[in-house]
């Protein structure tokens, strides 16, 4: 029931779009460091 | 310091005080002492959640983290966003339903007495130590750079944290946090902004970042298995989630933060804004610490940065030993200056065999300057046992009293004293509440006030409440006064809270999701599991994080064989 509040944001306008949205921004960041890594990191 | 610095200081840590009391003083119902105002928005709530979790640890030991070990430590926060999402799902409408006060109510509501208290107990004996260290590890560094008295410096910051939140309660430090936490970010991107800018006059920002590569301080994410790595993707991913999980799940300093929000909707919103922003902040104050390294690299660095116990030890018995390290340190330090120049020369005019030999001619010195510190160090430590080896604390606080402008040294050093408030004030109130809630009920219960009106039985309560805050601050002022040197602050807290944290995110799991498991099984699992992460962490030489997701299996496991057995003896008894 919880889930089917509304967020009450022009967007994402549910729940399972919030998180869904966290969880790509989460990913991205681990890309964007892991390619940061390979870029610069010389062993 | 000049007299512009101390004005600053002085007048953003009262002003936003006395603002935070006046704005919250005299709430004298329950409700709105320990949740905070019924109005609090999600922003609010987003950047209370965010300044109680940075203490000022964070701005003074993370920079030297990134400035030694490079960018690998935000791996830690790996796991956070995904914890957050499983809070908010699961963890904040249970919370909000059961309309608690504090997260171990509702252990009682679903087991029995004991283990709520268990739950109670487990979060005042791990956060009461973690009050003491989030006091004392700001100002043994502020105070041995500006040579203020450690012990004015503990009591006097102490002392403020415990006025505004006796005072105005949740609200007050809701309110606190929120100003806090502004002039906390002012303070951090100047200083970014003007390390930038003094870099600039010796290579740009690519170079600087090539020149942190070739140090290895760039690797941020490490694929690794190997368990005796401390940052990893997998420690970050696995671990990092389930310490997230416990701190933000089952740890009331936090709790309490989130459930003050006017509706689900806020609140979820407000750790939503956490799972976006921790990673991006954490990095950014890490790739601060990773550019001071950079910087250090034209700009002459001390050999050890606790410049007060040096200047004490080379006035010593070892002052010949220690000065002749620092001159073989300022050669290698000249030398390895210009290999540097010449490595980013070559790279820019695509000469491949001269970047290669003057880079790996740049790393043999930095090699043979390590090993230089190392040695003072050691002779630093022979010559006074108290003094810290780690020197990472003191690496940020050096450059902002040495390069920083007038005004801004001000700035900084109130936003570092901001952040310690607001951890600290979060803390005292969480640690008031949990005992308030969670044990002085269980001895006085509520059906004990009988004939007393509900406004002048809250009164009262919320007059325990603000006895047990002045009790817990007065408690970790003392245990600030009495600590001994930790070698890695940031470490020592989340250490000691990875040693609970599995055990106490077990209750809630096992509460949530193992409906047929009872108070008993879980009771006596959680303490055998417990005892196991201390025979564990005295044996084992694993990551820390390990053991918040080992105590979370351990406890859950030893429910379910317990629960299986009382059903068995109770089966045969019948």
């Amino acid at each position: 029931m919880d889930q089917l509040e509304k967020t009450g944001l022009t967007w994402p306008k549910s729940w399972r779009g919030v998180y869904f949205f966290v969880l790509v921004t989460f990913v991205a960041w681990v890309i964007l460091l892991s390619v940061l890594s390979l870029s610069f990191n010389i062993e | 310091m000049n007299v512009l610095d101390y004005v600053i200081l002085v007048s953003a840590l009262l002003g936003i005080t006395i603002y935070g009391m006046w704005k919250t003083m005299g709430s004298r119902r329950l409700g709105t002492y320990l949740r905070g105002a019924p109005n609090t928005s999600a922003m609010n709530i987003g950047l209370s959640v965010l300044a109680t979790q940075a203490s000022a640890i964070t701005f003074l030991s993370m920079p030297g983290q990134g400035y030694q070990n490079g960018l690998g430590f935000v791996q830690n926060y790996f796991g956070l966003p995904l914890a957050l999402i499983i809070v908010a799902v699961v963890f904040l409408p249970i919370y909000r339903r059961f309309n608690v006060y504090t997260a171990y109510e509702y252990l009682g509501s679903r087991f029995d007495a004991k283990t709520r208290l268990l739950g109670a107990i487990l979060f005042l004996i791990q956060r009461g130590l973690a009050a003491g260290i989030t006091i004392y590890a700001p100002a043994i560094i502020i105070s041995s750079v500006l040579g203020w008295r450690l012990d004015v410096t503990i009591v006097l910051s102490g002392i403020l944290a415990i006025v505004y939140t006796v005072s105005g309660g949740s609200a007050a430090v809701n309110l606190t946090q929120k100003h806090q936490f502004t002039l906390i970010t002012i303070g951090m991107f100047a200083a970014l902004f003007i390390l930038i800018e003094k870099l600039s006059a010796h290579l740009g920002l690519m170079d600087a970042l090539t020149v942190a590569g070739g140090f290895q301080k760039m690797k941020a994410v490490d694929f690794s298995f190997d368990p005796n790595r401390r940052y990893t993707l997998w420690s970050g991913l696995f671990g990092g989630l389930f310490l997230s999980l416990s701190y933000f799940g089952a740890d009331q300093s936090q709790v309490q933060r989130y459930i003050s929000g006017s509706s689900l909707r806020e609140s979820r919103l407000g750790l939503m804004f956490n799972a976006i922003c921790k990673i991006p902040m954490q990095f950014l104050i890490l790739i601060l610490g990773v550019l001071l390294f950079v910087f250090y690299q034209f700009e002459r660095p001390p050999i050890f940065f606790n410049e007060v116990s040096w200047n004490s030890a080379s006035h010593g018995t070892a002052s010949a030993k220690l000065q002749k390290l620092d001159q073989d340190f300022d050669r290698i330090y000249r030398q390895k200056q210009e290999y540097i120049k010449t490595w980013i020369e070559a790279k820019k005019t695509g000469n491949f065999t001269g970047e290669a030999s003057a880079q790996k001619a740049a790393q043999q010195a930095q090699s043979e300057s390590e090993a230089l510190r190392d040695q003072a160090k050691l002779i630093l430590h022979e010559t006074d046992p108290l003094t810290k080896e780690n020197d990472s604390d003191y690496i940020f606080i050096t450059f902002i009293l040495k390069y920083l402008p007038h005004g801004l040294i001000g700035l900084l050093v109130a936003a570092i004293f901001s952040a310690a408030l607001g951890s600290k004030a979060a803390e005292l109130n969480a640690l008031a509440t949990t005992s308030t809630i969670d044990i002085y009920r269980h001895f006085v219960p509520v059906k004990s006030h009988e004939g007393m009106n509900e406004i002048t039985r809250e009164a009262k309560e919320v007059w325990v409440t603000k006895s047990f805050t002045v009790f817990w601050g007065l408690l970790a002022i003392s245990f600030a006064l009495f600590a001994n040197l930790i070698s890695d602050m940031i470490e020592a807290v989340n250490i000691l809270g990875s040693l609970f944290y599995g055990v106490t995110l077990c209750l809630f799991l096992v509460a949530f999701f193992l409906k047929w498991v009872g108070g008993n099984a879980v009771f006596c699992a959680a303490i055998v599991a417990q005892g196991l992460i201390f025979i564990l962490f005295f044996n084992l030489k694993i990551s820390y994080l390990w053991y918040n997701l080992i105590g979370c299996f351990a406890c859950a496991l030893f429910s379910v064989v317990f629960q299986s057995f009382f059903d068995w003896r109770s089966a045969t008894h019948e």
